[in-house]
């Protein structure tokens, strides 16, 4: 059961005072209070920020005050975006009692919004995972597939919204991270074009691919909450310039005619048969409404999670060398700097932070950087000109977001080169930029979510969010 | 085997982290797969492709959009500092400094 809150029914519902802010947090909180010892989805509450936040948006309504678009909605926000004063883990032991001294520019602009933080959500350590069974504070149960994962890296967050445990989440996403666990939740997620959203205050996994985005019900809400954090921020330098669409002016404008590209290389081995099934109806829903279905070939698809993992763990390798024992997290004590730093990182990283470390490296490292890292940057070229040569023919594309459902806890676990291969339809969207959502399309024996994911050109976000509408008004949720 | 005992030392002691023996074997082996797997790349022909250094291009890359570069009053080292593991404000203290 939902509460049946939207950011739009929680806006009226204080503007008109049918309900304070004050009222719906403290109704979350409750319910988060009765749910999340059995999800783990929340890490930390933050009541005190929560309520003051909801006090001055009911004091703006009592005053007749326009009301900010987000006004009192509460929302979770993943745990690798700092929240000044509020825990933030990244799931990891390395961090964990760390509060940041700032906020990130995303929650910012969220409460200059009005949004309500409830509190930080779980997710894989350091965002590197595709099932949020690599947190060093337990896994996230899937709220809608009882004894299976949410999907990762964003699970705590995907979890969240589809139980209800908030109206909306931030996630982040580096190779399917917020769309991933959106299509095994059976909720709308979306990752902007890299440089939309700013990510000062996101704590770094790999720069050329992490993006901040929003994990909703429904795909109006995803918009407002997009809409809320896009832009320029002059504190993240790859944030674009690049104007903002109002996504409210497109979104529910008609679809027909719209040319719909379908890349074969997404429907190939791998794929299970559900489904598959699942997005040939939905792609048969996109006909209905009068889009012009187009085959295409994507020929360097195959190669997208070699690359990926090339390039993410170089990065990763890079930026988690900050975790020292110096300036924040537990000290492993040593006679040496260099024994501290080596005892530090051996007992503060999880097993899947190692591994990525280690190969990140590795590829790296000379005598292999050409091998490795080069031709992987080099064959990112190669991804991003599919993706570039198939925007002269369509307006969109339309995949899978996962090649199977939400899977069982601890069924992939001991192997994970094949918990890599299952990003292969969403890793490829991250090294070209574009912008890309999965929207729920259908539940295999009406249980198990299906996500349909909808690429766009870069900053061709209202595109994105106008098709996922209309597919989602034309029932595109149930085939 | 793409990737032996020796190399997986030699990254780690790069990348400053200890690893335990049964830790060191498992992801030689992990990596190893993946590495091989990743072996696929050189089917692809890449001699005449520019490698993909940037997202971003044009007048929308980042050293197009750098700002000024101004001083700003930062207030916040009081709060940085008391999380640290040992501070000594204003510094951070570590251990001695020896000869590797």
């Amino acid at each position: 059961m939902t509460t049946g809150w939207t950011v739009e029914s929680v806006r009226q519902a204080v503007l008109t005072k049918k309900a304070s802010a004050r009222e719906i947090a403290g109704e979350y909180y409750k319910r988060i209070a009765a749910q999340n010892p059995k999800l783990n989805a929340y890490l930390t509450l933050c009541e005190a920020r929560a309520y003051e936040q909801a006090d001055r948006v009911d004091a703006m309504a009592a005053q007749g005050k326009t009301l900010p678009p987000l006004a009192g909605v509460p929302v979770a926000i993943k745990d690798t975006i700092s929240t000044r004063g509020v825990r933030t883990t990244c799931s990891s032991k390395i961090l964990e009692n760390y509060v940041p001294p700032y906020d990130a520019t995303a929650v910012v602009k969220l409460e200059a919004a009005g949004a309500v933080i409830l509190g930080k959500t779980n997710c894989d350590e350091f965002a590197m995972g595709s099932s949020n069974e690599n947190s060093a504070f337990g896994c996230v149960q899937n709220p809608v597939a009882a004894g299976r994962v949410p999907g990762g890296s964003s699970g705590g967050s995907a979890a969240a919204v589809a139980a209800d445990l908030a109206v909306a989440a931030l996630g982040t996403d580096t190779g399917g991270s917020i769309r991933q666990p959106g299509s095994f939740c059976g909720i709308s997620a979306m990752m902007g074009s890299y440089g939309r959203v700013s990510r000062y205050g996101l704590i770094a996994f790999a720069s050329s691919l992490d993006r901040i985005g929003p994990l909703a019900r429904n795909v109006s809400d995803t918009a407002r909450i997009l809409q809320a954090i896009a832009g320029r921020d002059p504190n993240d330098s790859t944030s674009t310039t690049a104007p903002v669409e109002d996504y409210s002016l497109t979104l529910t404008k008609p679809v027909k005619g719209m040319k719909i590209g379908i890349p074969k290389e997404y429907f190939g081995v791998g794929m299970d048969e559900a489904v598959r099934e699942k997005i040939t109806a939905g792609i048969e829903v996109l006909r209905n409404l009068g889009c012009e279905l187009v085959d295409i070939s994507m020929p360097h698809t195959d190669y997208a999670i070699a690359t990926y993992y090339i390039i993410a763990t170089a990065e990763a390798s890079s930026n988690l060398a900050r975790y020292d024992g110096v300036r924040y997290g537990p000290r492993a004590e040593a006679d040496s700097l260099i024994g501290m730093y080596r005892k530090t990182r051996g007992a503060g990283f999880g097993p899947e932070v190692k591994r990525r470390i280690v190969l990140g490296t590795y590829v790296l490292s000379a005598g292999y950087y050409d091998a490795y890292y080069l031709k992987g940057q080099k064959v990112r070229a190669l991804i991003a000109d599919d993706f570039r040569r198939a925007f002269g023919r369509v307006d969109a594309i339309v995949t899978p977001t996962s090649p199977v459902p939400a899977f069982k806890m601890g069924e992939r676990t001991n192997d994970p080169l094949q918990m890599y291969l299952a990003d292969i339809y969403t890793v490829t969207g991250s090294l070209a930029g574009i912008p890309g959502i999965s929207i729920p399309c259908g539940k295999i024996g009406g249980e198990l979510p299906v996500g349909m994911q909808i690429f766009g050109p870069a900053f061709g976000e209202a595109r994105v969010l106008q098709l996922a509408q209309a597919f989602a008004s034309a029932g595109g949720a149930t085939v | 085997m793409k990737i032996s005992r020796e190399d997986v030392l030699r990254v780690a002691e790069l990348s400053y982290l200890d690893l335990s023996e049964p830790e060191l074997e498992v992801y030689r082996a992990q990596i190893d797969e993946i590495l091989e797997y990743i072996g696929k790349l050189n089917e692809l022909d890449t001699s005449n492709v520019e490698p993909m250094a940037q997202v971003l291009t044009g007048d929308q890359a980042a050293d197009a959009t750098l700002r000024e570069d101004v001083v700003v009053p930062c207030t916040v080292a009081g709060d940085v500092l008391k999380h640290a593991p040992d501070p000594e404000p204003p510094y951070f203290r570590v251990p001695k400094v020896i000869e590797r």
